[in-house]
């Protein structure tokens, strides 16, 4: 089985990874210009409690001991501690990634089901102002900055037409007052284990608007970069076999052609979905959304090292297990992958 | 009356540089039953002539033609609509025929269930009689394989399969052969010339080989620069050709050279501008 073995080939290069990222993680903390056991012993600290914080941080052991030290803690989930909080890492962690898992799955998924059936029709219609027009909106999307897209589609539908909430993951009689149990942490999932379809359509509501913001520059790039690849395979004998075999338009472009021409959509969209992890810093400030994004950038502002470090790694793991589904899809789609 | 009758074809694609006429005067007529060769140089306008009658043709290109008749229907409206269904298409090479990311299987299906709402264990039955009925060892597995598991012999059964699969009486194959080996070549000309016999098919074969002509055809039509030159009953125009070019065409066979001396290509031959006609002697 040719897709077995390739999927367990990719697994271990996954392993690879990240074992390299945890050694990257610790160069960096003990390169950095800033003493940790200062920054832990709190503001203004004197110097016994700098010692005593070294010797709690075990700073003075060999270098190698203390990276097996953080190897270990890092693969258990053992976070350590907020300097700056002194909360336990890995509860924040628990709060903040499904907020941003939710939205970065739900922005992907929109920007597939855009972007790919947009990019299908715009290249059967190649030239013609379908495609001009789709072309030119996908460009539009791609260029517009986040904040401006952010803000404008609050104006438009909180604003304006009041159909969506302003900012939030919930409304504060779903939020504070009667929350949903936390199961797996994912709103829409957990209020629907709950059985209460009215906490679901709250969370539905919030999840729209930034994840539409989200979804905006990686649908464009999907688009167009399915269209190039339809508009290549459209050319190709098999397309002009199916033709000649009598087969629909549409079972041409979706079942036929657009097999083919997956492969770029789905890597941007693994790309993307990283990118949505934490580089959604500015979406997550703007929809008041809890999530790792803004987690991250306070604790950066703060020299936080022990979150960056757990941020570093969680998202490092999120991002290979994605390229890792994308990987098996693309030899799903097409077994020829798998052969190479 | 003959199957398929084409009289004064001609094709006009427009491109960004200005207009390409493709195929300017072309006669073909192909009677039922009979495997019928066209035979022409690269750019003699025998695959777009084939293209035509399947209305897969650019949009925006002229057929203009005095009668472009399939089975008394005129194809310049008809085409979208026996295509598929009485009108099948074999292409030059099978691998790059069908689909690479799916399964023979899906590919198979497809055609089947266009014409026919059956069951899918049905529809499997049949794709798997259908298989073995041109001469494929376990279809069961063939059908479970993808393009690029299967040689280029069992790929053009498929190919032909799927073909017999819409139904049609009427096969355009364009190049059958090329991309094949000569052992396998010879195999698949076989089996065209089985179908004609057993299932009443007619073969319009398109090809640039004098020994697939020689092999299979009961006629044949030369094309040259989008205009046909001669047509009859193959051995007759392969023994005793009438026109000037089909002679120079014969002559430089590599086989029918003298050893030691270089081959002979076709020269001395132009089309007059003004009149269309070929000419002999050096282009003025």
């Amino acid at each position: 089985m040719n897709i077995i073995r390739y999927i367990l080939r990719r697994m271990v290069l996954s392993a690879f990874v990240v074992v390299g990222v945890t050694f990257l993680v610790f160069t960096v903390a003990q390169v950095v210009p800033s003493d940790p056991a200062a920054l832990y012993a709190g503001p203004r600290p004197s110097a016994e409690q700098i010692a005593k914080a070294r010797v709690e941080l075990n700073l003075d052991a060999p270098l190698p001991t203390r990276f097996l030290t953080f190897a270990s803690a890092m693969a258990t989930g053992d976070f350590g501690v907020s300097y700056k909080s002194r909360r336990l890492i890995l509860e924040d962690l628990k709060a903040y990634l499904p907020a941003t898992l939710e939205l970065a799955v739900f922005s992907t998924a929109i920007a597939l089901l855009f972007g790919v059936p947009l990019g299908v029709m715009a290249a059967a219609r190649q030239g013609r102002w379908f495609d001009r027009l789709a072309s030119l909106s996908a460009i539009a999307s791609v260029a517009m900055p986040t904040f401006f897209l952010a803000m404008l589609l609050q104006l438009i539908f909180s604003q304006w037409l009041g159909v969506m909430p302003l900012s939030g993951r919930t409304s504060r009689e779903v939020g504070i007052t009667d929350p949903v149990a936390q199961v797996t942490g994912f709103l829409l999932i957990d209020s629907l284990l709950a059985g209460r379809p009215a906490a679901f359509g709250n969370a539905m509501l919030h999840l729209i608007l930034p994840a539409l913001t989200l979804a905006s520059y990686p649908a464009g790039v999907a688009m167009r970069l399915t269209r190039s690849a339809m508009i290549e395979i459209l050319q190709r004998r098999h397309i002009t076999a199916a033709r000649a075999l009598g087969l629909s338009q549409r079972r041409i472009l979706f079942g036929h052609a657009l097999p083919n021409a997956m492969g770029p959509a789905l890597t941007v969209i693994g790309l993307s979905f990283a990118f949505a992890l934490t580089g959604a810093v500015l979406v997550e400030i703007i929809f008041a959304w809890p999530g790792l994004g803004r987690y991250v950038s306070e604790a950066i502002l703060a020299k936080d090292f022990p979150v960056i470090a757990a941020v570093t790694m969680v998202v490092t793991i999120c991002y290979v297990v994605m390229n890792l589904i994308i990987d098996v899809a693309q030899a799903l789609v097409d077994p020829r992958v798998a052969l190479t | 009356m003959p199957l398929l009758e084409i009289r004064g074809l001609s094709i006009t694609i427009p491109t960004p540089k200005g207009d390409v006429r493709a195929v300017r005067a072309v006669d073909l007529s192909v009677e039922r039953g009979e495997i019928h060769g066209v035979i022409g140089e690269s750019g003699s306008g025998k695959t777009i002539t084939g293209t035509a009658m399947l209305g897969l043709l650019p949009q925006g290109t002229k057929v203009e033609a005095e009668r472009f008749h399939f089975d008394g229907e005129d194809l310049r409206q008809s085409a979208d609509r026996l295509r598929g269904n009485r009108i099948g298409l074999i292409s030059q090479d099978p691998a790059a025929a069908l689909n690479p990311v799916l399964r023979i299987w899906r590919q198979m299906d497809d055609v089947l269930r266009l014409h026919r709402k059956a069951p899918r264990a049905e529809r499997w039955a049949e794709a798997v009689a259908l298989l073995a009925s041109i001469g494929l060892n376990d279809p069961e597995k063939v059908l479970r394989s993808y393009p690029h598991e299967l040689s280029g012999g069992m790929l053009q059964r498929v190919v032909i399969a799927q073909a017999l699969a819409t139904g049609a009486d009427f096969l355009i194959a364009d190049e059958p052969t090329t991309a094949l080996d000569v052992a396998v070549a010879m195999q698949v000309l076989e089996l065209l010339r089985q179908l004609v016999a057993t299932r009443g098919l007619t073969v319009l074969l398109i090809t640039h080989d004098m020994d697939v002509i020689a092999e299979v055809c009961d006629r044949v039509t030369v094309l040259y620069h989008g205009r046909s030159l001669e047509n009859g009953p193959a051995e007759q125009v392969l023994q005793r050709p009438e026109h000037p070019y089909t002679r120079a065409l014969l002559a430089a066979l590599p086989d029918a050279a003298p050893r030691g001396e270089r081959l002979a290509t076709v020269e001395g031959l132009f089309i007059d501008p003004e009149t269309g006609a070929l000419l002999q002697g050096d282009q003025p």
